[in-house]
């Protein structure tokens, strides 16, 4: 039940606890109250839960945890060697 | 799609799980809190390519399941009266109470409808102003902002007709009750990511303390799920018990402010019975006092209402994993998703009905190769 889905904010409009977006998930726009992300703005990434986003994704967060994969792959292979 | 795919990635997740085998040199059991990773789990056979030395123990993170079986008859109750146009997520319709389910009620005639958006139901309401509409404001702490936010329209756009039947409840106390049981397994928790978007993972600083067990904040793909329990292994191999975050890129220290705000200026956190478990001090949330109008218990007369659970169901066991799913006697015989007997069984987050769907077929092979040697 807490699955929330990232989508790119397409637009913007109202303020304060009416304020909306369409957010594209994948191709698939849906309307999103976006009142708890007032830093979000168009282009951002957003993860949607029951129609609210509830945070904008951090990519350069997400680009550090893919970066760990480099890291254990480069130690993996370290200590692979005789 | 963006932030989904790459975290999907098979070689990364197999590095993964390398990675966790290299460093793991004793036994240890890691809960993952969510159901929403349960489901994760045992789709992609994430614990099947961890080492044998792990164990992954599903816990009690699945609203649907952990809804106590009075919330469901009182459910029952409000939906099947005429006047009343009862809105849910789609996953509370076939959770069984004591006479039936929400599907065999709307069966009966009574108008039950599915919305994917509390505000769904707010506007149900507002084009409806004859009947009476009722939100099941179920979920933990992912859920409460977008229910708290619909309570707080509906009172500052004055729909009368709109009221909750609120059944909100919290990780922590969860986790604490978990790791307070004598028979606790658990060494190490993952820390459902969509909750702490929300709340922020400062609540959990106390519980590392008192308990000295790891807990990392993981996200949902398989790539997350694999490096939320690399983390927790590396600090279990050394002796740690610290808060540490997987899920970086949507979860910060502090959490979700704004929402936090509207949550509190709606709910207050009250005692709550939890199906299978039984009740847990500060473990959800009622309304407020200045929300009260909305609460669905006192307008529908329910809220006197108590039920005690049917006691072949172990669900109980399962949602606190001291024991699996196979474990259970009546699991895909005399309970099966058509026909539950718990919750667990019900929601596709729920350890059960993920056993069902995705180990079902290996247990009868398994079987009848015992049965062949």
């Amino acid at each position: 039940m807490c699955l929330a889905v990232p989508g790119r904010i397409l637009d913007v409009s109202g303020s304060d606890t009416a304020r909306t977006g369409t957010v594209s998930f994948g191709g698939v726009s849906k309307e999103a109250c976006l009142a708890f992300v007032p830093e979000a703005k168009v282009g951002d990434y957003v993860l949607v839960h029951a129609g609210f986003a509830i945070s904008v994704v951090d990519e350069e967060e997400a680009l550090k945890t893919l970066d760990y994969f480099r890291q254990i792959g480069e130690l993996g292979e370290l200590e692979d060697k005789p | 799609m963006k932030f989904v795919d790459e975290y999907r990635d098979q070689a990364k997740a197999e590095s993964l799980a390398q990675a966790i085998a290299r460093i793991t040199t004793s036994p240890w059991s890691i809960m993952e809190v969510c159901g929403g990773q349960t489901h994760s789990i045992v789709k992609y056979g994430l614990d099947e390519l961890l080492p044998k030395d792990i164990t992954l123990l599903h816990g009690p993170g699945c609203p649907v399941c952990v809804t106590p079986l009075e919330l469901i008859d009182k459910a029952l109750q409000i939906a099947a009266r005429p006047e009343v146009i009862f809105c849910s997520f789609g996953d509370m319709l076939r959770v069984p109470g004591s006479g039936g389910d929400l599907f065999s009620v709307k069966a009966k005639g009574a108008d039950v409808r599915i919305v994917y958006s509390p505000l769904d139901a707010l506007k149900i309401a507002r084009d409806n102003p004859a009947r009476q509409v009722v939100f099941f404001a179920v979920g933990f702490e992912t859920t409460a902002p977008a229910n708290a936010m619909a309570v707080f329209q509906a009172h500052a756009q004055k729909v009368p007709n709109f009221s909750v039947l609120v059944s909100h409840v919290l990780v922590p106390p969860a986790i604490e009750a978990i790791l307070s049981a004598p028979d606790n397994r658990t060494q190490g928790f993952l820390a459902a990511g969509h909750v702490c978007t929300v709340m922020g993972y400062e609540e959990y600083f106390p519980l590392v303390q008192k308990f000295h067990v790891p807990i990392v904040v993981t996200g949902f793909e398989p790539v997350d799920i694999l490096q939320g329990i690399l983390m927790c292994v590396e600090q279990l191999e050394q002796g740690r018990a610290e808060v540490a975050n997987q899920y970086s890129r949507s979860v910060v220290r502090e959490g979700n402010r704004p929402a936090q705000a509207l949550m509190a200026k709606v709910f207050r956190v009250v005692a709550r019975k939890w199906r299978g478990v039984g009740e847990i001090p500060g473990s959800g949330y009622a309304l407020r006092d200045e929300f009260a109008a909305f609460d669905a218990e006192s307008r529908f007369g329910v809220a006197g209402y108590h039920v005690d659970e049917d006691s072949e169901c172990i669900a109980g066991q399962v949602l606190r994993g001291v024991k699996k799913p196979q474990e259970c006697p009546a699991f895909g015989k005399r309970c099966t998703p058509d026909r539950p007997l718990g919750a667990t069984m019900v929601s596709s987050e729920g350890a059960c009905a993920a056993y069902y769907q995705y180990r079902r077929h290996e247990q009868t092979t398994q079987a009848a190769a015992g049965k062949r040697s």
